[in-house]
C-alpha cells in the first residue's frame, strides 16, 4: 500500500475512528462516575478530550504494530482494539481484569492487541517503543511501534535518551507527544523554556510535525506518513498533537489553575464534534450519527455491567506472575 | 570391552576473558541473543571482557550512547518482542543512572501486566571495591536489589561460575542481574574448549567451595577467596572451616547453609559492602529465627564499614573485609 492510499480515510474509516473515540469518551465517563462512588481504588486520570490522538495513530497502525503509552492510557489501549469489559475489570481489580488486578487503572496492557503497557512512571515508556523498534529493525518484522506521552514527559531524561536512540539507529519508532498544556498541574509554559515541543525533533535528526491533536483525521493522516517512513526504514518521527484535557490532572484535581474560558474554547472543538462535522460533510445523516452514539453507549454499559458482576482475585493471586520460573 | 567417555578438552581463561566467551557461547547458541552496551562493540568493553563479539555477531552486539535508562528500556522492549538481550552497565554504580528502568519497569513488568510479559532480560554490570576507582566507581551495589521481587541476582566468584551463570542468566525467562568482580577479573580458571551445556551453572544453587566441622563460613565473590585464605589460616591453629559460596542471592539457597550448620552450628558470613540491609544481615536473620536451635554462638557478620568506598590504598584496603578480620571472627565463635 502506497502511502497516499494507506492515509485516505474513507466515510467507512472515519466512521470506525468515530465509534472508537465515542466508546472511549463514554468508558471515561463511566470511570470517572465509579471513582465519584468510590468503588475505584487510588487514582485514575481520564482522557477525555484527547481520544483523537489514539484512535488516529492506532488507526494508522497494523496487526504486530505496538504501542505504550502513559497513566492516562485507557484511551490508546482501548483504541488499540483491548476489549471494554475486561479493560472496566483491570479498573475495578477484578480477578479478569486485563492484568488480573495487578495493575489498576495506571498499567492497562494487552499483548494480544500490541498494547505492549500503561506507565505509571512519566517517561519511562520511551525506551521500551525504542526496544521494540531494535527488535523489530532486526528480525526485519516491518513492525512499528509507536509512544504516546505528555508534554510533561518532555522534561524528563528518557525523552532525550530515547529520541537519540532511536534517531541515531533509525528505529521504526512513532514519538506522539500528546501536548494537552499541562503538565500534572503546571501550565507548560511554567515548565518549558521553549513550548515548542516539535522543534526538538531536529535535535534528534528526526522530522517533527506538529497537527491538530483533536482532528482525527489529521492525527491519522500524519501518523500514516510517519508510519510509512518507519516502515521504510528511514526512522523515527516526532508527532506533537495539540490537545486539551476535559478534566484535571487525576481525580483529586478540580483544575481551578485554568484560565476563564479556556475550556469552553477547547469543547467547542471535542474530537467528537470534530468528527462529526466531517461525517455530515460526508453525507452522513443525523440519524446514522445518533445510531453510532447509541450503539456506542449500549456496548459501554453492557461491558461495564459485565465487569462489575466478575469476581474479585483471591488474597493468594498476589504471589502469582512475580516469576516465569523460581 | 569398555566404554570410553572421553573428558571434554578444557582451557585456561581468566575471569575477565570468559565473560566473552559466555556471551560468545550464547550469541552462537540462540539467535534471539542480542547485546548493547556502551563500547562494548567496536572498542571491546571497558575491561575488554567483551572482545570480539562485534566482529563475529554484526548488529546483534551494538554500541549505545551513554544513555543507561535507554540501554535497560532498550533491552526490556526488545525482550518483549521475543529477543534475548544482554544489557551492559558498564560499572553497577551506573545502575543508580537506570535505577528506575531496573526496579520499576524490569522488575515489574510481568506483575504489572498480569503475567503477560516475559522479560529474559539479563543485566551485566563490574562490581566492587579493591581496584583504587573511588566511591561512584567501587560499589558493591547487589545489595541495592535485594528488596525488590522480580530480579533474580548472582554473583559468580570464579572462572568457571562466571562462565557457567553467565550461560543460565542469558537462559533464564526472568531479569536476571549479573555482578562481575572488578577485582577478579585476572584469576584464572578452566572452561570447555568448546560450548558444553554440561558446564551451566544452575542459578539458585550454592556452592560448598571447602569443608570443615567447626564453623560455617558463607561469603560471595572477592570475599569468597579471602575466606578461603583464613581457612587456611584456621587450619595451621586446627579448627576445619566449611566455605560456601552462595553465587545467587535471589534465590537464595538456604538449604546448602543449613545442611552446613547441622554440622557446625556456627555461622560467619562475610560481605563486601555496609553492614545494614544487605544479604548477609538478611542470612543472619533467616538463621536465627528459623533455625535457632542449631546454633551455639551468635551468628556473626563481617562487613565492610558504614562509608563510601575510598580511594587511597589504606583506606579501601581497611573497607575491605580481610582474612585476619575473618579469622578473628570464627575464633571469637569458637571461643564463645
Amino acid at each position: 500500500m502506497t502511502a497516499v492510499q494507506n492515509a485516505i480515510v474513507t466515510q467507512d474509516r472515519l466512521l470506525d475512528m468515530q465509534r472508537r473515540m465515542h466508546e472511549i469518551r463514554l468508558f471515561e465517563e463511566t470511570v470517572m462516575g465509579w471513582f465519584s462512588r468510590a468503588l475505584v481504588r487510588g487514582s485514575t486520570h481520564l482522557y477525555q478530550g484527547q481520544e483523537a490522538v489514539a484512535v488516529g495513530v492506532t488507526s494508522a497502525l497494523r496487526h504486530g504494530d505496538t504501542t505504550t503509552c502513559t497513566y492516562r492510557g485507557h484511551g490508546t489501549v482501548l483504541a488499540q482494539g483491548a476489549p471494554l469489559d475486561r479493560s472496566f475489570a483491570e479498573i475495578l481489580g477484578k480477578a479478569n481484569g486485563l492484568c488480573g488486578g495487578k495493575g489498576g487503572s495506571m498499567h492497562l496492557t494487552d499483548f494480544s492487541v500490541g498494547a505492549l503497557g500503561s506507565f505509571a512512571i512519566v517517561g519511562a515508556h520511551l525506551p521500551i517503543s525504542v526496544g521494540a523498534g531494535w527488535a523489530a529493525q532486526l528480525l526485519g518484522t516491518g513492525a512499528v511501534s509507536a509512544t504516546f506521552f505528555g508534554d510533561g514527559a518532555a522534561n524528563i531524561g528518557t525523552f532525550h535518551e530515547a529520541l537519540n536512540l532511536a534517531g541515531v539507529w533509525k528505529l521504526p519508532v512513532l514519538f506522539v507527544i500528546e501536548n494537552n498544556l499541562y503538565g500534572e498541574y503546571s501550565p507548560i509554559t511554567a515548565t518549558t523554556a521553549n513550548p515548542n515541543l516539535v522543534e526538538r525533533a531536529a535535535s534528534y535528526g528526526m522530522p517533527g510535525v506538529r497537527i491538530d491533536g483533536n482532528d482525527v483525521v489529521a492525527v491519522f493522516e500524519a501518523a500514516a506518513a510517519a508510519v510509512d517512513r518507519a516502515r521504510a526504514g528511514d526512522g523515527p518521527t516526532l508527532l506533537e498533537a495539540m490537545t486539551y484535557r476535559h478534566s484535571g490532572h487525576s481525580r483529586s484535581d478540580p483544575a481551578k489553575y485554568r484560565p476563564a474560558g479556556e475550556l469552553e474554547e477547547w469543547l467547542a472543538r471535542d474530537p467528537l464534534v470534530v468528527a462529526e462535522r466531517r461525517l455530515r460533510d460526508m453525507g452522513v445523516g443525523q440519524d446514522e450519527l445518533d445510531q453510532l452514539r447509541a450503539d456506542a453507549t449500549a456496548r459501554v454499559s453492557d461491558a461495564a455491567e459485565r465487569a462489575m458482576s466478575w469476581p474479585d482475585p483471591k488474597p493468594e493471586d498476589r504471589l502469582d506472575d512475580v516469576w516465569v520460573n523460581r | 570391552m569398555t566404554a570410553t567417555i572421553s573428558a571434554p578438552a578444557m582451557v585456561e581463561l581468566n575471569y575477565r576473558k570468559v565473560i566473552a566467551r559466555a556471551l560468545a557461547d550464547e550469541l552462537a547458541t540462540d539467535p534471539m541473543v542480542v547485546f548493547l552496551g556502551e563500547d562494548v562493540g567496536a572498542a571491546g568493553g571497558a575491561f575488554k571482557s567483551t572482545e570480539g563479539l562485534k566482529e563475529r555477531f554484526g548488529d546483534r552486539v551494538r554500541d549505545t550512547p551513554i544513555s543507561e535508562q535507554a540501554i535497560v528500556g532498550t533491552a526490556v522492549g526488545a525482550a518483549l518482542m521475543g529477543l534475548r538481550p544482554v544489557a551492559e552497565i558498564m560499572f553497577a554504580d551506573f545502575a543508580g543512572v537506570c535505577f528506575d528502568q531496573l526496579v520499576n519497569t524490569l522488575a515489574k513488568y510481568r506483575y504489572t501486566s498480569g503475567g503477560q510479559a516475559r522479560v529474559p532480560v539479563t543485566v551485566r554490570m563490574a562490581n566492587g571495591a579493591g581496584a583504587g576507582f573511588g566511591p561512584q566507581h567501587s560499589q558493591p551495589a547487589e545489595n541495592w536489589f535485594l528488596n525488590i521481587p522480580g530480579l533474580k541476582i548472582v554473583v559468580p566468584a570464579t572462572v568457571a561460575d562466571m562462565y557457567g551463570l553467565l550461560r543460565s542468566a542469558i537462559r533464564d525467562d526472568d531479569p536476571v542481574l549479573v555482578f562481575e568482580h572488578k577485582n577478579l577479573f585476572a584469576i584464572k580458571g578452566r572452561v570447555p574448549a568448546e560450548p558444553d551445556d554440561a558446564f551451566l551453572v544452575p542459578i539458585g544453587v550454592a556452592d560448598v567451595v571447602r569443608g570443615g566441622d567447626d564453623v560455617t563460613i558463607v561469603a560471595t565473590q572477592q570475599m569468597r577467596h579471602r575466606a578461603l585464605e583464613a581457612a587456611d589460616q584456621l587450619a595451621s591453629q586446627g579448627v576445619t572451616a566449611e566455605v560456601i559460596d552462595p553465587r545467587t542471592l535471589v534465590p537464595f539457597d538456604l538449604d546448602t547453609v543449613v545442611t552446613s550448620l547441622r554440622k557446625t552450628s556456627r555461622l560467619v558470613v562475610v560481605q563486601e559492602g555496609p553492614p545494614d540491609g544487605g544479604w548477609g544481615a538478611t542470612l543472619i536473620a533467616s538463621i536465627s529465627s528459623r533455625y535457632f536451635e542449631l546454633l551455639d554462638a551468635p551468628p556473626t557478620l563481617v562487613a565492610s564499614d558504614p562509608t563510601p568506598v575510598p580511594y587511597a590504598t589504606p583506606m579501601e584496603d581497611a573497607w575491605l573485609p580481610d582474612a585476619a578480620r575473618i579469622t578473628a571472627a570464627v575464633s571469637q565463635l569458637i571461643r564463645y
